[in-house]
């Protein structure tokens, strides 16, 4: 059911593979910036060689006379920069123009960054951690963080825009590739920045494969799995294992691993239980009670999640031992 | 002349030099002279440069291998963080002014010193003070904010941020100081006979760079206050927790920290003009085309900060002003790059390392300026932001330019302010090796950003990305052994240097008019003026290596 592809596409010496359909366009001035600045770089070098080895200083006689200025040729390596940095400027500006105005029919995605996972909200409520997108639709991506400010940022896609908390930024493309593409967090944001690393799976139009498929399946997770199956997808989803490992070790949170039931010491010197109501409270109030060794760093999810996905996560949890 | 040249020489012989006329810690700690004021901030400036190195050295190795190799996550934001505050703030915007600057401009304008020399002591005291706070910072927990200090991440960081701030608001006033000394001693100081477009293009960058100190850096001491403000009583000023706007610290932020970009690069194009000038004995082409774009580019310089900022969520209208602003700024900066060339045209080019320098700065500075093109262009920076590419960008213009510009002026000054010439073999070698080493450091991480990688990470994807970083770490090492080599020549010349004469360069302006080292007081007499640009009637003695001015040369009237 899932794609298994790795990064979809060739890419080429400068860039991942074009997966969006802006992707071309933003290449082609990169493209002609670049040979503008390699043929002047290297007409600047040559000249300055053939100098360095022309005029070497042979005795320490004068040099010969030359002029100290000359007009017309300061004004022609004025006007030349300066009327192909203008081209950029206008290509630049109108290519962004198109990427920062959307068209009028999107199929919109909510986005709620957070230290140090990604929550896609797609229009039936559903959430998950990868980004899933048809191919050849417009997708507007609706952001806002939690905490600090992360950057949404698909190469493939050529996108990239911060995402920032206590407003929202939009961003849309259209995804020409089907295939798995890198979604990166581009803004520092601490601790695991560098594993703020999702995918976007942009699928088919038609076939078991297509969005439609994949979103109706997806979203019916709760009803259709075992309530742990369930509880792990929902621990999978919400980003709870970027910080709270299965297996033991330690990370930015504690493990989940064989706690359930156990006495825990929080960080005010208090002593809780490891259960259901705790468990749910930390999810909804995270720094009510922090467990002795860690940091508040927990984003709240009052609001985010459905009860339902808090019961099978305790369900999921219970089974860790 | 020859009158003034023969006083001098005959002076040097009664009179000991600034190194030697008085003994003892507090005869420099407390010493008004700016002279061993600059020397101070050599050694200082140059211990901060060392230490940030380290933690270069620290990031680069830890990248060799994707993976924990020897610092986690918390220690490497801290290695970088820690790496590009010490690098900005410590050594690369005090950097040529307060080292090469405080030494060289009142010898450049004939004077005895700067216009406030107690004011230009306070400021390497409050250098010192400032660096204090930083020591401190890694004494009590680090700093993970990167040295940009980005809210709401600093607000809430459980690192020492309010004492980094604070030594970056001493340091500060450090720079603002550095910058009225400058501004007032050009203005009041000159020598009779000196016009603004008689002096020295060095002087002319200095001036550009002394209004951006004083104009631009209040804005960054208001705006640390207020982060550490917030901090402390949760005003809500940055935090939108609590009702602030974390955008605007960006604004305030780049405010400064744009134009300070140009406080590191206009003398580093100050230094330069010199060194092409007097290493092609030739008048510098565009004399006043270069004097201007300097000018130009300080005040425009001003004016882009926002381009720092394009997918912040930032208006359409912001963006266009912005990127449109920020390409208006490189015409002066490729104006410089043709007069220079112009310049060498039909000269007698000496390629003594000062000019290896030059050359090397001309070529990394290219680089450095035409990548900055991409970053201009919007679409294109929609993708370029935020990743190595930019981390290339600015490595190109910060290390390849300031960094050369001030080792090349470094060895210019070098005979005049230590009064003994170098091994011109060892320190050629060294800049080889530097700007060898620096190209395969960085240049790997224009194509590693445009692929895609993030700059800041600590971890990366091993199949596309090891070889650019394995690259990238081969040639910091490299660029480490250079920038040793430098270190062991200029040191070695101290003990067992020839002495230099007053005049080794054939350089026209006044610092080659007195002694070398110079006398406590620089001169016994004002020299009289020359233009500063013209060398055919300077001529070297093989016996000495000195040049001195013919007995035809005639100093400029005096109006």
């Amino acid at each position: 059911m899932m794609l298994t592809l790795a990064q979809a596409g060739e890419g080429t010496f400068w860039f991942p593979a074009q997966a969006a359909e802006d992707a071309a366009k933003v290449d082609d001035l990169f493209y002609f910036v670049l040979y503008v600045s390699v043929f002047f770089f290297l007409l600047i070098m040559t000249i300055l060689s053939i100098f360095v080895i022309r005029y070497r200083r042979r005795d320490d006689s004068a040099p010969q006379k030359s002029p100290s200025h000359n007009t017309v040729l300061e004004i022609v390596w004025s006007v030349i920069p300066t009327a192909l940095v203008v081209y950029m400027f206008y290509a630049g500006f109108t290519e962004y123009l198109s990427k920062r105005q959307p068209p009028a029919e999107t199929y919109e995605i909510g986005v709620t960054a957070q230290k140090w996972s990604w929550n896609f909200t797609y229009p039936n409520g559903h959430v998950t951690d990868v980004l899933h997108v048809p191919v050849d639709e417009n997708v507007s991506v609706l952001m806002t963080s939690e905490d600090v400010i992360h950057s949404f940022f698909v190469p493939a896609f050529r996108e990239k825009m911060d995402v920032v908390p206590g407003r929202y930024t939009k961003a849309w493309f259209k995804p020409t590739m089907v295939g798995e593409f890198d979604l990166f967090c581009a803004e520092y944001c601490g601790t695991s920045h560098s594993e703020m690393i999702t995918k976007v799976v942009v699928h088919p139009q038609d076939g078991p494969d297509s969005f439609e498929e994949w979103l109706r399946e997806d979203s019916d997770f709760l009803s259709k799995l075992s309530p742990v199956d369930a509880g792990k997808k929902v621990y999978q989803m919400r980003g709870c294992a970027q910080c709270h490992s299965t297996d033991g070790t330690s990370g930015n949170g504690p493990t989940f691993k064989g706690v359930w039931g156990t006495e825990r010491r929080m960080a005010d010197g208090s002593a809780v239980t490891f259960d259901e109501n705790y468990v749910r409270e930390s999810i909804l109030q995270p720094k009510a009670k922090v467990l002795v060794g860690y940091e508040p760093v927990m984003p709240t999810f009052q609001g985010r999640i459905k009860d339902d996905e808090i019961t099978a996560l305790i369900a999921f949890l219970k089974s860790l031992q | 002349m020859s009158t003034t040249q023969t006083s001098v020489a005959v002076g040097a012989e009664v009179e000991p030099d600034y190194l030697a006329c008085s003994k003892g810690w507090k005869s420099w700690l407390f010493t008004l002279d700016h002279k061993r004021i600059g020397v101070m901030y050599l050694i200082a400036i140059s211990a901060s440069f060392f230490l940030g190195g380290l933690f270069a050295l620290g990031i680069r190795l830890e990248l060799f291998h994707p993976g924990e190799d020897f610092v986690d996550a918390d220690g490497y934001n801290q290695l970088f963080t820690l790496h590009g505050a010490v690098m900005v703030f410590l050594f690369i915007i005090p950097g040529i002014p307060a080292a090469l600057g405080n030494f060289v401009l009142p010898l450049m304008l004939g004077a005895k010193d700067v216009a406030f020399p107690r004011m230009n002591l306070a400021s390497f005291w409050l250098w010192m003070f400032g660096a204090v706070f930083f020591v401190a910072v890694l004494a009590s927990g680090g700093l993970d904010t990167g040295w940009t200090f980005y809210t709401p991440y600093s607000v809430e960081a459980q690192t020492a941020v309010i004492a980094a701030a604070t030594g970056a608001f001493i340091l500060g006033f450090s720079s603002i100081f550095t910058g009225i000394n400058f501004i007032v001693t050009i203005h009041k100081m000159r020598p009779v006979g000196m016009t603004w477009f008689r002096m020295p293009l060095f002087l002319w960058g200095m001036y550009a760079t002394a209004i951006i100190q004083v104009l631009a850096t209040p804005v960054l001491g208001i705006t640390l206050l207020l982060l550490v403000f917030e901090r402390l009583t949760g005003a809500g000023i940055f935090d939108p927790n609590n009702g602030g706007d974390p955008i605007l610290y960006q604004h305030f932020f780049w405010f400064y920290s744009h134009p300070a970009v140009y406080i590191m690069i206009l003398p580093a194009m100050a230094i330069v003009s010199e060194l092409v000038s007097v290493f092609s004995r030739k008048p510098i082409f565009g004399y006043k085309m270069i004097a201007y774009s300097s000018v130009a580019i300080a005040l425009l310089g001003f004016l882009v900060w926002g381009h720092h900022m394009f997918t912040s969520g930032e208006s359409k209208v912001a963006a266009a002003i912005f990127s449109a602003l920020t390409f208006s700024v490189s015409i002066p900066s490729a104006i410089k790059v043709f007069n220079w060339l112009a310049t060498m045209y039909k000269g007698s080019i000496s390629l003594a390392t000062p000019m290896l320098y030059a050359l090397a700065f001309i070529f990394l500075f290219l680089i450095g300026g035409l990548t900055g093109l991409f970053l201009g262009t919007l679409s294109t920076d929609v993708h370029l932001h935020d990743t190595y590419f930019v981390v290339a960008h600015f490595h190109y213009v910060m290390v390849g330019g300031t960094l050369f510009a001030f080792l090349g002026g470094l060895h210019y000054w070098w005979p005049k302010m230590f009064g003994r010439m170098y091994s011109e073999k060892g320190a050629a070698i060294s800049c080889l090796v530097a700007f060898a080493g620096f190209n395969i450091a960085f240049f790997p991480m224009f194509p590693l950003g445009a692929k895609g990688m993030p700059r800041r990470y600590w971890y990366y994807l091993e199949q596309d990305f090891i070889s650019y970083h394995q690259l990238a770490t081969v040639g910091t090492v490299l660029l480490g052994f250079g920038l040793l080599g430098i270190v062991i020549v200029l040191l070695r010349s101290l003990k067992s240097g020839e002495k230099a004469p007053a005049n080794p360069w054939g350089g026209a302006t006044m610092e080659w008019d007195a002694a070398s080292p110079p006398i406590h007081h620089n001169f016994h007499h004002t020299p009289p003026v020359h233009d500063p640009y013209r060398f055919d009637d300077l001529r070297r003695d093989p016996a000495t290596g000195n040049y001195s001015r013919t007995d035809a040369a005639e100093p400029v009237s005096s109006h």
